[in-house]
């Protein structure tokens, strides 16, 4: 019997997963709501059945999450019984850290970056699993499935462990901490298919639905709610959207899509010629902007 | 945007089904791509990813903009730009790192990890190749076979790739010449044979220009082999060996929610399994019979290399992760000294006799190599004589490990053969390995067993052994404190032996001089004579500098916990050369004398000692009577007037 392709991706992440909880005191999965954490998540509830998950979700919200996310994320933790650490920055949450005011940059750096760091340091996770794959961005690619960070979380892409066959380093010393990233060599098909064959739920944002957005800077950006002000001549209208990726509804754009089945989504990911990270306003900040983030601690 | 009718959207479930079912069933090849500096490998992958419709139009996009920027092709699309990542590197021009990209086509899913083909970067392209099925090694038509290509193929081969497709590129600058093309295949063949490379699929290619990538070229008629895409799509998976070996599982984790459940998960390594089947344990030799394969989804009938699994045995045998569960007709060795292959990652050289962590498939141990047999070149693959490995280093070493584990020759399993060494210190990944064979197979060792023990020894002493390990600069006063120790020890009746370096490296290592190797080596044996001193029953003060806490703790390795008592004694390095009693600090400043320790050789400060004498406040007397006091409070010693009182007692 040869295995298939996503048969040998979900024993890949099993086997990093396991490997954590072996080797790490106290590990944590970052847990973004999105598509791939909700493939992440089902990954590890296969890895340690008939256990408990080992380990507790965090999830870092930045206050400007699309509600639907917050309701799904709150639904998936009671229905599979889950531990949950939600951590916002409270010195952003008190300076009123807003992504129309700031702009992106510093609401990312605030609310995602630092809020990140201050959880892991708050709570003492020495691992922390996240969802990235190489297949995202250039400089992911060159990420190691176990990632080390310095004890002020650094990334230092010039200086990272070799990592060979299935041996993962897990050892460091106290402070340091390791990003573990179980999805690196999925892609964004893969996760659809495994969507689909597993049944995983996930985020109805991702189906196509009339929904409000203007359109801003070239990108739709969704009126989840009255804190985004609209700009003189902009007027919200309703429009067949769906999200190919979802964080921040104010950093997010949709895509006009009549896609609200999997198979049609899948139809559309075959087809499209659009990559995913493109509705995402935070990569377009500058040349190679997603490996600085990556070096100051951003996932 | 107006809905789709009905009818459309049955069309477009019943079209992505059969394609889900048909990528479904896609298997998945993982390769490496090598080559030299300008041989055009980020442009050919470049390529495949555009050829196989893998590019987003943003991405492409993007691409267009750094070409302007950075690109070397003038207005047109620099496909290396999609590769090579990282902002620093795009400065240099090259690719430093191990990238990895993702394609797929009808048939299958492909991982690359391109890999540098700059001279100091062999460690990266070990790495890569230790995941990959196959090598594509590219050779520019118009250099033919360089130094760099026989380096790449000896690795290639050296981790355990058996095929080779040989990509010679840029066809379009040597005129699609049939006649350079075979010439360097040839010359390629010849030289791949002697590294037992023998499945090797030459490919006339212009990766640039894009012929034989996908498309059959009309410039190359006179060849009739497939394209590289052909060939990548058709052949054989790593993955089919290893269904062929006998089974094996790691145990990763023990899986226990509660009393009624003990399941072992792992990663299957060879083989496969089915619930019934009789097992052994190893290394502990135990047997039992599978129960069941846990999932999910429901339990499995039987499960194959390369699933990560989760079964129960039918009668409880205690194992814990780092055990090894293999079929029973055709189990692993076990052994705790191997002769292997060892590429060496790192800037600070291997030594041997130096103490590393050692991680293979589930165990992570205590290692050390115990000598290099020799080093191998990797460009003209001659055998050197080596007293270290440097950087990108590969040697033949014997190597032993703290306790038995089982394992497979390398060329029989890559999971249970292949490991990783660590640095106790720094933690980093510093070399890679591979296993050959057992230097002398645990169940043939029968300790000799003799009646008359360390502790019988010590009892005739009246004393318990230990070592007194002394480190500290030269003229911190080791050897007068150990020396009034020793007289103290003396005194009270015990039996000592001091270990210095006048009594030492004037006879057992007067063979050894000062480099890193050297010290390491000195102090190493200095440890084992220490060792057998204790295990003659003697209290053991070793006087030696002792700079390096790798070998310090490999010292203490060697013996029980409460037998060795580690003694710091500290002074600034300004004290001690002002005291200079054997005028060796005056000779280093002259230049006469090199590497010597505090002035240009390292001393590593002990962490945590057992004892810290600071000898610019406390005299060699009052250090002495601490250090017997130390050793008094903590039973290390017995007090002599304790002694007596059992003595009367039992008198």
């Amino acid at each position: 019997m040869n295995l298939t392709h996503l048969q040998r991706l979900e024993a890949e992440s099993i086997h990093i997963m396991r490997e954590v909880v072996a080797e790490a005191d106290n590990p944590v999965m970052l847990y973004s709501i999105g598509k791939d954490s909700s493939v992440m998540l089902h990954l590890a509830i296969k890895a340690f059945y008939p256990a408990k998950l080992p380990f507790p979700l965090l999830h870092v919200d930045t206050a400007w999450k699309f509600r639907e996310m917050i309701e799904f994320r709150d639904d998936t933790v009671r229905r599979l019984n889950l531990d949950l650490v939600v951590h916002v920055n409270p010195d952003g949450a008190a300076r009123g850290i807003d992504p129309f005011v700031h702009g992106t940059a510093i609401h990312t750096h605030v609310m995602k970056t630092e809020g990140l760091k201050q959880a892991l340091d708050l709570y003492g996770f020495d691992v922390a699993f996240g969802g990235a794959r190489r297949d995202e961005e250039k400089s992911r690619a060159k990420e190691r499935v176990f990632s080390f960070r310095s004890a002020q979380h650094r990334w230092d892409p010039k200086n990272q462990r070799p990592e060979l066959w299935r041996l993962y380093n897990a050892r460091k010393h106290k402070g340091e901490s390791i990003r573990v990233f179980p999805l690196s060599n999925w892609t964004e098909l893969d996760i659809w298919q495994y969507i689909h064959l597993e049944r995983i739920p996930i985020v109805p944002l991702y189906f196509a639905a009339r929904r409000p957005v203007v359109q801003r800077d070239g990108v739709l950006i969704m009126v989840d709610d009255d804190r985004m002000p609209l700009h003189p001549g902009e007027l919200p209208c309703m429009k067949q959207v769906r999200f190919r990726t979802l964080g921040c509804y104010p950093l997010t754009g949709a895509v006009e899509s009549a896609a609200d089945t999997l198979p049609a989504i899948i139809q559309e990911t075959l087809l499209t010629t659009t990559s995913e990270r493109q509705g995402r306003v935070i990569d377009r900040d500058g040349d190679a902007s997603m490996e600085k983030k990556k070096q100051e601690g951003y996932f | 945007m107006p809905q789709p009718s009905a009818i459309d959207r049955d069309t477009i479930a019943l079209d992505v089904e059969d394609r889900l079912h048909a990528h479904q069933h896609k298997g998945l090849l993982r390769f490496i791509t090598c080559g030299s500096v300008d041989d055009g490998k980020s442009t050919l992958i470049g390529r495949l990813l555009y050829e196989s419709k893998t590019l987003f139009d943003d991405q492409i996009t993007a691409v267009m903009a750094d070409s302007k920027r950075w690109g070397t092709q003038g207005e047109a699309l620099d496909f290396a730009l999609l590769v090579d990542g990282l902002a620093a590197e795009r400065e240099q021009g090259i690719t430093i790192d191990v990238a990895y990209r993702f394609f797929t086509t009808d048939r299958r899913k492909f991982i690359v990890a391109d890999t540098p083909g700059h001279e100091q970067y062999t460690r990266n392209m070990v790495t890569a190749a230790s995941t990959a099925d196959a090598a594509v090694i590219l050779i520019d038509a118009r250099k033919g076979v360089l130094t760099q290509t026989r380096r790449h193929s000896y690795l290639a081969s050296l981790i355990g790739i058996r095929r080779v497709v040989l990509a010679i590129n840029k066809m379009d600058l040597v005129d699609y010449s049939e006649q350079v093309f075979r010439a360097v295949e040839t010359q390629y063949r010849r030289f791949a044979d002697q590294l037992g490379l023998s499945d090797v699929i030459a490919i006339p290619l212009s990766a640039l220009e894009g012929d034989n990538v996908v498309e059959a070229s009309e410039h190359t008629r006179w060849y009739h082999g497939p394209t590289l895409m052909g060939c990548l799509e058709t052949l054989p998976l790593a993955q089919e060996q290893r269904l062929r070996q006998p089974f094996r599982l790691p145990v990763q984790w023990v899986n226990r929610p509660n009393q009624e459940f003990r399941g072992f998960a792992g990663t299957i390594a060879g083989g496969s399994i089915r619930s019934g089947e009789p097992i052994r344990v190893l290394p502990s030799g135990r047997t039992s019979r599978i129960g069941r394969i846990v999932s999910h989804d429901g339990d499995l009938d039987y499960a194959v290399a390369g699933q990560s699994i989760t079964l129960t045995l039918d009668e409880e045998v205690d194992i814990s992760r780092g055990d090894m569960i293999a079929g029973i007709g055709d189990p692993p060795e076990v052994a705790d000294q191997f002769e292997v292959t060892l590429v060496w990652m790192h800037d600070d050289p291997m030594m041997p006799g130096r103490d590393y962590l050692l991680k293979i498939a589930t165990n992570t141990i205590g290692a050390s190599f115990t000598g290099i047999k020799y080093q191998v070149n990797v460009n003209t693959l001659e055998r050197l004589a080596a007293k270290r490995l440097d950087l990108n280093a590969i040697g033949i070493c014997n190597l032993a490990v703290d306790r038995s584990i089982a394992f497979d020759p390398y060329a029989n399993n890559a999971d249970t053969g292949g490991f990783i060494v660590i640095d106790r210190l720094s933690n980093n990944t510093v070399g890679a390995g591979l296993i050959h064979f057992a230097l002398r197979r645990s169940h043939n060792i029968h300790v000799h067993h003799l009646d008359v023990d360390k502790a019988a020894r010590s009892a005739a002493k009246k004393q318990k052994a230990c070592v007194l390990w002394f480190t500290g600069y030269s003229a911190s006063g080791k050897s007068t404190i150990a020396n009034l120790v020793e007289k103290e020890l003396h005194a009270a009746g015990r039996h000592t032996y001091i270990l210095d370096g006048d009594n030492v490296r004037h006879g057992l290592n007067k063979d050894l001089g000062f480099t890193e190797a050297d010290r390491v080596e000195n102090i190493r044996r200095v440890a084992e004579v220490a060792k057998l001193m204790a295990d003659a029953g003697l209290i053991t003060l070793v006087s030696f500098i002792s700079p390096f806490r790798s070998e310090r703790r490999m010292a203490r390795n060697l013996l029980k916990p409460d037998e060795f008592v580690e003694i710091f004694v500290d002074v600034s390095l300004e004290v001690a050369e002002q005291r200079d009693p054997k005028g060796l600090y005056r000779k280093v400043r002259s230049g006469e004398l090199r590497n010597f320790t505090g002035i240009d050789s390292p001393y590593e400060t002990p962490e945590a000692p057992d004892i810290h004498i600071d000898t610019e406040t406390a005299s060699a007397i009052e250090a002495a009577d601490a250090i017997v006091r130390h050793l008094t409070e903590h039973g290390i010693i017995k007090s002599p007037l304790l002694d007596s009182i059992d003595e009367d007692l039992t008198q």
